[in-house]
């Protein structure tokens, strides 16, 4: 499946909604996630792409868009 | 690592519903209860100050115990909300109760310093005797400077802790602990002198549903625990989101983790001794039996202590 499409499916299994996020829309800004959906998000990240991502990663920047989940994911490798 | 004596706290009398908070950021009181657990909170009075709600936990902390003031030997005072730069409200604490000249030490550490004073007690106590560990805050008057903002106005509350540990006897003895900082996100949560409280919510939130329950294995790992054998949990309370997702995290039920947000909203480093105030004199250490403690803050602090009960 497309990665960017197993986001979606990620973000919408956190959200409990149908949604469908613009790849650069602000999850959080935007009212799609709350905060303590931020936490859930990233660990779905990390089973469904079989990493860890450490704490010194936990910027919420850097989950905050569809887009920006996927330059982390690249960052990576 | 010493016993846990006694515990008090102090609670000021005016409530303050979340529906009047709401009125006061444009939003309603069911959204603060979704979002924060919280239903009401207590603010001080106009003459209370931290160091007057110091000094009523810890009275009543030493009441509880059945020693006298005279008998400390060490008093550490937490507070993120002192109303001076210096001295701290740890002298004056000390000196009210009438510690005679034991030092009093304050610890400036916001959210988890009620858990940093209990773990600091607990290694010190061998050398310094029994040690008055008060966590006293006035978040009101943080809260309430302009600009107010919705996030940080509707979650805090007034009021104080005490807990007495004691070299020789107590309830519990402390068994395992753990402290950390990392100064990196200083500035996601933090009280610039004369401004308001600036806070990422979602950094804090994040940061905290990991550091949590990472804390609590570290030390449930050092006495060969698992979480599952744990029969109670106290926790800063922060947010009921917050405690519950720390439960999930864990693998037990939420039910396990003593709350009273809902009363008192998060009272900062006072929150955890005030819960773990009322925990004991409503169910006490269970004989035996393990009991978590852990703490989240502004640092960002973080730790937690395991203690078992006598």
């Amino acid at each position: 499946m497309d990665r960017r499409l197993q986001l979606v499916n990620l973000i919408r299994q956190v959200a409990k909604k149908d949604i469908t996020p613009a790849a650069d829309e602000s999850l959080f800004d935007s009212g799609l996630l709350d905060s303590f959906a931020l936490p859930d998000l990233v660990s779905l990240i990390e089973q469904k792409f079989a990493i860890k991502i450490p704490d010194s990663d936990l910027n919420p920047r850097k989950f905050d868009s569809v887009e920006r989940i996927e330059e982390y994911l690249d960052s990576r490798g | 690592m010493g016993y846990i004596r006694a515990f008090g706290r102090y609670l000021p009398e005016r409530v303050v519903t979340s529906e009047e908070v709401a009125s006061w950021v444009r939003t309603d009181a069911a959204w603060i209860r979704n979002v924060s657990g919280i239903e009401e909170r207590r603010f001080a009075a106009d003459g209370e100050s931290v160091t007057s709600m110091g000094v009523a936990a810890a009275k009543d902390c030493l009441a509880s115990s059945g020693l006298d003031a005279a008998s400390i030997g060490l008093v550490l005072v937490s507070s993120g909300s002192a109303e001076r730069q210096f001295p701290g409200p740890a002298s004056e604490i000390a000196a009210q109760l009438g510690c005679g000249d034991a030092p009093a030490i304050d610890l400036p550490v916001a959210s988890a310093g009620g858990l940093f004073g209990m773990v600091l007690a607990s290694r010190l106590t061998t050398t310094m005797g029994r040690i008055l560990v008060v966590a006293a805050e006035k978040m009101s008057a943080v809260v309430q400077r302009e600009p107010l903002e919705r996030g940080v106005a509707i979650l805090f509350g007034d009021g104080a802790g005490a807990c007495l540990i004691d070299p020789e006897m107590g309830d519990a003895r402390i068994v395992e602990s753990a402290l950390h900082s990392d100064g990196s996100y200083a500035s996601d949560l933090a009280l610039e002198f004369g401004k308001p409280l600036a806070m990422n919510g979602r950094s804090v939130i994040m940061q905290a549903s990991r550091k949590i329950p990472s804390v609590i294995q570290e030390v449930l790992a050092k006495a060969s625990l698992s979480a599952t054998e744990i029969p109670a949990f106290l926790m800063h309370q922060a947010n009921q989101n917050l405690i519950d997702r720390v439960a999930q995290a864990l693998g037990v039920p939420a039910t396990k983790f003593y709350s009273n947000i809902r009363r008192y909203g998060n009272t900062s480093s006072a929150s955890l001794l005030i819960a773990a105030c009322e925990w004991w004199r409503e169910s006490g250490f269970p004989q035996g039996q393990p009991v978590v403690f852990s703490a989240f803050g502004a640092g960002f602090h973080w730790g937690a202590l395991l203690a078992r009960g006598c």
